[in-house]
């Protein structure tokens, strides 16, 4: 070859069907020496399948891949990585099993470019004698990371990789990721979040209906055309918060008894004081950085753990929960993060849905067929889940598959419901679906907690919100007043006016200046 | 020059901190060599005779059970299980013992390393099977288990065959002191000659990251299958050394397995191996064979009726599981 091609990286064509479902129409993909790529898509649009394409994980049934203009088929990531392709993906891909430094070796990566990374990344002190499994989520993405970037690939592929991290280290990554504009390696970039997208990402290719719909630069506004392109018909629908319900609640607070109260909640050494008023009717946000007592919580309140002391009480009344069933029993279902924690992955949308209220101890005998039948119908409808792929839970799209986890309690009606970050990695229709579906619960009187680690949440979905840092509520703000900065201000425990250290400033500046 | 002090002084806390690291992993392990080192106290305690003969009589017949155990052990690590390690044994052992008989010793030696690649080669096809198939490997080995029992007995429907004295000389008596037996001997160098550098090296690796989360190793680059089928034919190397080691010690093939395989995944639980895969080594499994032989032989000296010594072995399986699982947890959550 005489000259270097134009395109690192150049996908035409692509297709890919699973049985009858069609997951890839046509995928093209260009992506130029020294850029930031964005891929975006909504559920089902086709982005996780052209993602397992150029991992390996996948063959495509059609199209033409070229990396440096040589041609490129993986079967497997191993060979993806030959083939100039190394992804970071959204659950790490470290062996929890052994020391960091044996997860380097298995993958034949030079232990002193990922230590150098690490420091970029701001884990200059980590042991890599520490086995993965005992390190947080966290440092296993940032691990996860630095490893792929020590093997120095053609095309780095970030598979919503700044997820679950925390604001700080999110901006290391970002930082880091946006040095590498005008090398000669590529990174593809896979996110949610607008504004990262928008502050380091120079070009976004968007997939709808598993087809290339539009190739956008990103400057100032193209989010907008970018979101118009990924939802299609349905670009105008916004997040409509009923403000009426809000005052009501503030109106009827005096007179009503919450549904649920915590009273200095405590448990081991994250959880140590926690307390708030649940009422029915409305959505009460929790906002936490990473690992502030906010999972404890979250299974006090579920019943799969025991507080080690304060009170819980519904309904005025004091309740003691050994054991999801409990929790259950007393009105109190829970919807995790992820989804594997809550559906039985192998079995049906509708048995999936129906399960709750047919496991329930006095349930059993013979299951009413047609009874399951109108509610699981119901629940269905209401969450306009897909049901293309229904015989088998796993093959539904991520965000379908959060939306059977609510399902199975709305099916059985809801008193109320906990929330945790319930939208994590799934795409803004189905986001803006689950807002509107938590707003009409506490229309209808259920009572909402909602963790949620994306801050915008707060002001979209709920009434108010609770802060918690260091295992204490340390404030608790009215939806009207929570914009994103005041937020991560109370989440970092600073007061109003005291100065913020540098990388929290960082995080906060960063969103003026994307739309910018 | 202050680069080079640096890399020293690093190279040497990471000395300290990974020997304490490294007692941090093997807990399971020194707190087994512990419960061994108490039950060799107990057994002189209520056997005053017991000494060297005693010894060597312990470690000829453990030995074919060690083997089994690391057999197992490797399997398990690798995220699997295989319950035709007994038969394998048996079938190595007539193999061998209907081919060695009335040969010479370097013909011996041939059929000992042909034994050892027909080991390797059954256990590639259990592996081949569960991966190529899909089918789970309980049942695949499950029928594999009569398949070569079935097979060992076509080779030899009874007991018989030879060995070369050679062979049955490297297991039997002491190496220079009467307290060290040759069988103990075999086993350290057998087993170190396998393990240590697998362990050492990019497949031994994949082997605990097969075990230990699939998903993760493939995208670490692991062939996933590859890996899994090499584990299965190790276990049918351990197999087939376990098989030769039982010709070994009686001089002939017998062609009916022992309790074996069962006897291997007790050892390989009790030491310190997770059923789940990616846990454990190969020298907690052979501590945990020898304790459970001295609890047996102790119980039999006290005129313990055998069928409940076999009872009182079950009860302490599960005690010290349960104990250890205690421990477990006891740490995650202060």
């Amino acid at each position: 070859m005489n000259s270097a091609p134009d395109l690192l990286l150049d996908a035409t064509g692509v297709a890919k069907h699973y049985g009858a479902v069609i997951a890839l129409r046509s995928a093209s993909l260009a992506v130029r020496p020294g850029e930031i790529h964005a891929l975006m898509g909504a559920n089902g649009a086709g982005k996780s399948t052209l993602v397992k394409i150029l991992t390996g994980a996948v063959r495509p049934d059609a199209g033409e891949i070229t990396v440096r203009g040589k041609p490129f088929a993986a079967h497997s990531p191993a060979e993806a990585r030959r083939g100039g392709i190394v992804s970071v993906y959204q659950e790490p891909a470290l062996i929890p099993d052994l020391d960091i430094r044996s997860n380097l070796r298995l993958t034949q990566t030079p232990p002193e470019p990922v230590r150098h990374w690490l420091a970029e990344l701001g884990l200059p002190d980590l042991d890599l004698a520490s086995l993965a499994r005992d390190l947080p989520l966290a440092s296993l993405r940032v691990i996860d990371l630095a490893r792929a970037l020590a093997i120095e690939p053609d095309i780095l592929m970030l598979d919503e990789m700044t997820a679950a991290l925390p604001a700080n280290l999110t901006e290391r990554v970002l930082e880091v990721v946006g040095r590498l504009r005008g090398s000669d390696r590529s990174v593809i970039f896979i996110s949610h979040r607008m504004i990262e997208i928008a502050a380091v990402c120079d070009r976004a290719t968007v997939l709808r209906e598993g087809q290339t719909v539009g190739v956008v630069d990103v400057t100032h506004g193209s989010e907008e055309r970018i979101v118009s392109l990924m939802l299609g018909d349905i670009a105008s629908e916004r997040p409509v918060r009923a403000t009426a319900g809000r005052t009501a609640t503030g109106d009827r607070r005096s007179e009503v008894v919450p549904r649920l109260t915590a009273r200095n909640l405590a448990v081991g050494t994250k959880l140590s004081d926690v307390s708030f008023d649940l009422y029915p009717g409305e959505v009460l946000g929790v906002v936490a950085l990473e690992g502030q007592g906010q999972d404890e919580l979250f299974d006090i309140l579920s019943g799969s753990e025991r507080p080690g002391s304060g009170e819980l009480l519904v309904d005025g009344a004091a309740v003691s929960f050994h054991h999801p069933a409990d929790a259950i029993r007393a009105g109190l279902v829970y919807v995790p993060a992820d989804r594997a924690e809550a559906l039985l992955m192998q079995r049906s949308v509708r048995e999936n849905i129906a399960l709750p209220f047919t496991a329930r101890i006095g349930a059993w005998g013979p299951i009413r067929v047609r009874e399951e039948r109108r509610r699981v119908d119901g629940a269905i409808g209401k969450l306009q889940i897909d049901t293309r792929a229904a015989s088998e839970v796993r093959r539904l799209s991520g965000g379908n598959q959060q939306k059977v986890t609510i399902a199975r309690w709305v099916a059985g009606g809801v008193r109320t419901m906990l929330c945790f970050d319930p939208t994590r990695g799934i795409d803004i229709g189905t986001k803006q679906q689950i807002y509107h579906l938590l707003r009409d619960l506490a229309g209808a009187g259920a009572a909402i907690l909602l963790y949620t680690s994306e801050l915008k949440e707060i002001q979209l979905a709920c009434d108010r919100t609770i802060v918690i840092f260091g295992g204490r509520v340390v404030a608790e703000i009215a939806a009207a007043d929570a914009d994103e900065p005041t937020l991560l201000r109370a989440a970092y425990d600073l007061q109003a006016d005291a100065p913020m250290p540098e990388d929290v400033a960082g995080a906060v500046l960063a969103e003026p200046g994307a739309a910018r | 020059m202050s680069a080079a002090a640096n890399a020293l002084g690093r190279a040497r806390g990471g000395f300290r901190d990974g020997a304490g690291a490294w007692a941090r992993r093997n807990l399971w392990t020194l707190g087994l060599f512990g419960l061994l080192i108490v039950f060799i106290a107990l057994t002189k305690l209520i056997q005053p005779n017991y000494g060297a003969p005693g010894i060597q009589g312990l470690a000829i017949s453990i030995l074919p059970i060690a083997f089994a155990a690391v057999a197992q052990a490797i399997v398990v690590i690798a995220g699997g299980i295989d319950l035709s390690v007994g038969s394998m044994m048996a079938l190595a052992s007539v193999t061998s013992a209907v081919l060695m008989k009335g040969q010479d010793d370097l013909t011996a030696g041939v059929i000992v390393g042909g034994t050892l690649l027909f080991g390797l080669l059954l256990g590639g096809i259990n592996g081949a099977l569960i991966v190529i198939t899909k089918v789970p490997d309980i049942v695949v080995t499950l029928a594999m288990a009569f398949v070569w029992a079935g097979v060992a007995l076509i080779v030899l429907n009874t007991p018989g065959g030879g060995a070369a004295p050679w062979l049955m000389a490297m297991i039997s008596g002491p190496l220079g002191s009467p307290w060290l037996p040759k069988a103990l001997v075999v086993l350290a160098v057998v087993v170190g000659v396998v393990w240590i550098p697998l362990r050492r090296s990019t497949l031994g690796l994949s082997l605990y990251a097969v075990g230990s989360d699939p998903l993760a190793a493939f995208r670490s680059g692991v062939s996933v299958g590859r890996t899994k089928i090499i584990a299965y034919a190790l276990t049918g190397l351990f197999s087939a050394i376990g098989g030769l080691s039982l010709t070994a010690s009686t001089g002939i093939g017998s062609p009916v397995p022992g309790s074996y395989t069962l006897q291997s995944v007790a050892a390989i639980v009790l030491g310190g191996v997770s059923l789940a895969g990616g846990r454990g080594g190969v020298v907690g499994p052979i501590i945990a064979v020898v304790v459970l032989a001295l609890i047996r032989t102790d119980l039999t000296f006290v005129g313990v009726n055998p069928n409940f010594s076999t009872v009182v072995q079950g009860v302490i399986l599960i005690g010290v599981v349960m104990f250890g699982s205690m421990v477990a947890m006891r740490k995650v959550r202060p």
